[in-house]
């Protein structure tokens, strides 16, 4: 059993057909159900949910507050590595930009570690391109390693592993997983990735289920919105959570809801995603599941996130750049998107505080001394 | 001889097989199970099982329960 | 119209999604009326050392033969002591379904979960038709399922309380996350208990103390067997939301009416 079955049941589901034909008073028995269903979700991302926003968002507000209270965790992104060997047509980093090619070593590694660490942030994602060559797992263990020293909890943003290397990671000391389908779509995800390994749709879908399995203690999905349809996108971003959610009741599941930003390469989405729309994805979310944990990142403005605070998020990056070695270094080698909000740690937090949040820097640390296995 | 039935001891003037027994005691064989040493017996082996001294015998029943 | 709506137990179909117990009766005599004016299918008994001296008659002579019989492992404060009741009750030859009670607190009667676990995993193993009594613990729920039970049987209160669903939100939880049926079993007091634990979800009822103690439980058991098929029907029919009017302390979305800047 994997989430593509799951996928195959809905993929030449009639959406936009579908849509059209909810009514007011559907998207109004949703809203006010206890529980929902895969329907109910759908329902509150159509059209004819939008008139109900606010209430959505109230009760996205209520559901919030009950399971995680005013609390936002905040982490930042490190970019180790830029070499791609994809051709992904979206991003800035494929293979065929000419851009600036980075590598950090275990070094500089440290020093970018120590830079971030100063802001008092324990949670950090790092994140590389697809080059197994360059930046592969032995290269990656080398610098968890050193990471572990100065942070508690390490998600990995990177291509898609086998079971057997997320467990090696696990090892190391990676606890969170995230990784994007980018576009549930299977015939549009081929046309966006012409060349490169990331063209096997099937082994990235099963990405997060497989760390799951590894072990890891948190695992985040999401789509790229803008690619497609972003109402079917949502639709199966949720599915995906909650089939990783039930089927792994012992992982933490979050949702990601990343806009396409301008980029190198100058890629323009087909669909648009505006705030509204953005605000009914993420309300819905929060009502459809209301344990899973939604990220916003630096790709929104920051009158756009401190806004949406109180409507379900549950995690913030700050201080990003999204450049390779970009917190100690000028020239640090290409962009992957352009951020949006540029604000440091210690603004994020007087932010979140002046806006009744809580900034959480650390969630948890492991107790047992981890990676000390030669693995 | 001394054999333990339903947890308490009883003299036994004669070594009889379960079968015996339980006519004896006017029980129908449909209605009851028996655990003879810890082993259940079938119906069938009533008449082949001989108690012996310090035997113990379990003679259960269905009743009302919830 | 009729709905072909029945619930698959260990290769049985039941129709009548109440079940009824045989304790605590003024007389094993009312059995049969109980079992007709109730139209269930399955009924518990338990398993006791005959008394040798009154010859009380066999309980089993009141049950109607059409009837499934669940024998529990009542007395039973251990997964060994439940096993050895289970195998013995099953050489009774009316079956091999068995209803798990592993209890050793005499105070509630509330049950052992680790306990019934290891119980079921090897009773399940040996082909018997597993019911286990449990608290409404989804992690309990989770392993028995796991081990092969063929359903989970939960407590709506405990035994002989007539409470009611006291344990109702976790319940409902079993139900959402939980495959095989959940039949609430214990403290239901009354025919509209039955009736909303029917309503949440649960595929049945087991109903024995307050049929015994009512008034007049011939009755009785026609109301509970009313109740549990009108939650069923509810059930089915799938309730309309009731529209709450959020209350708007201040807007959360006002930010998006001052222009869209995408």
């Amino acid at each position: 059993m994997s989430f593509y079955q799951s996928y195959l049941g809905y993929r030449d589901f009639p959406f936009a057909q579908y849509l059209d034909a909810i009514t007011e008073s559907q998207a109004a028995a949703a809203l006010s159900k206890e529980r929902l269903k895969e329907q109910d979700l759908l329902t509150l991302l159509s059209p004819q949910a939008e008139p109900f926003l606010e209430d959505m968002a109230q009760k996205a507000h209520r559901l919030t507050m009950n399971q995680f209270g005013s609390v936002i965790f905040l982490f930042t992104p490190m970019y180790l590595s830029n070499f791609c060997t994809n051709h992904c047509v979206y991003c800035g980093f494929n293979v065929r930009n000419k851009i600036g090619r980075r590598r950090l070593s275990f070094d500089e590694v440290e020093k970018e570690a120590a830079k971030i660490a100063e802001t008092g942030l324990k949670h950090i994602l790092i994140l590389t391109g697809e080059a197994k060559k360059k930046a592969g797992i032995e290269y990656l263990q080398g610098c968890v390693k050193i990471l572990k020293t100065y942070f508690t909890s390490i998600a990995i943003e990177i291509y898609p592993l086998e079971t057997d290397e997320y467990g090696k990671l696990i090892a190391s000391g990676v606890d969170s997983l995230t990784i994007f389908q980018e576009t549930y779509n299977e015939r549009l995800y081929e046309t966006l990735h012409p060349k490169g390994p990331k063209r096997d749709y099937r082994f990235r879908i099963d990405a997060p289920e497989r760390g799951c399995m590894a072990g890891m203690r948190s695992v985040n999905v999401g789509a790229l919105l803008g690619l497609d349809n972003w109402r079917s996108e949502a639709f199966f971003t949720g599915l995906h959570a909650e089939y990783l959610q039930r089927k792994y009741p012992e992982v933490e599941i979050s949702i990601s809801l990343p806009r396409m930003r301008p980029q190198v390469g100058g890629f323009q989405p087909k669909f648009t995603v505006s705030d509204r729309n953005l605000v009914q994805i993420m309300t819905a979310f929060r009502l459809f599941l209301p344990r899973a944990g939604i990220t916003v990142s630096t790709r929104e403005s920051a009158v756009f996130r401190d806004s949406i605070l109180p409507l379900g998020v549950t995690k913030m990056s700050a201080g990003s750049c999204t450049s390779v070695g970009g917190h100690t270094s000028k020239e640090s080698g290409s962009s992957q998107f352009e951020i949006s909000d540029e604000r440091g740690v210690g603004e994020m937090a007087t932010a979140l505080a002046s806006l009744g949040f809580q900034p959480v820097y650390k969630d948890w640390q492991p107790m047992e001394a981890r990676g000390d296995e030669s693995v | 001889m001394v054999v333990v039935i339903n947890g308490k001891q009883e003299e036994l003037t004669e070594s009889i097989s379960i079968g015996a027994f339980l006519v004896r005691k006017k029980l129908d064989f449909d209605t009851v199970v028996i655990e003879h040493n810890r082993r259940i017996i079938n119906k069938e082996d009533f008449h082949k099982f001989v108690m012996k001294e310090n035997d113990s015998l379990e003679v259960l029943r269905f009743v009302g329960g919830g | 119209m009729k709905y072909e709506d029945y619930l698959e137990i260990g290769g049985t179909k039941l129709f009548s999604r109440l079940f009824i117990g045989t304790g605590k009766y003024a007389s094993d005599a009312l059995i049969p009326q109980i079992a007709e004016s109730s139209g269930s299918q399955v009924i518990t008994v338990a398993l006791r050392r005959v008394d040798f001296e009154s010859h009380t008659e066999n309980v089993i002579k009141h049950i109607p033969k059409t009837m499934q019989l669940l024998p529990n492992t009542s007395g039973a404060r251990t997964s060994d002591e439940a096993i050895r009741i289970a195998r013995l009750a099953k050489a009774m030859g009316c079956g091999n379904w068995i209803k798990i009670e592993v209890i050793s607190d005499n105070k509630y009667l509330l049950p052992d979960g680790y306990e019934t676990v290891k119980a079921t995993e090897i009773l399940a193993r040996e082909g018997f038709v597993v019911l286990p009594y449990i608290n409404p613990d989804l992690m309990v729920a989770k392993q028995l399922q796991n081990a092969g039970a063929a359903a989970v049987m939960p407590l709506g209160a405990p035994i002989g309380s007539n409470r009611g669903l006291k344990t109702g939100e976790m319940i409902r939880i079993l139900i959402d996350e939980i495959d095989i049926p959940i039949i609430v079993d214990a403290g239901i007091g009354k025919p509209s208990q039955a009736c909303r634990a029917m309503e949440m979800g649960a595929s049945a009822c087991l109903v024995n103390t307050a049929i015994a103690g009512a008034n007049d439980p011939v009755r009785m058991a026609g109301a509970f067997a009313d109740a549990v098929r009108a939650g069923r029907s509810a059930f089915l029919a799938g309730p309309g939301a009731s529209r709450k009017t959020a209350s708007a302390s201040s807007p959360l979305t006002g930010f998006l009416d001052f222009g869209d800047p995408r």
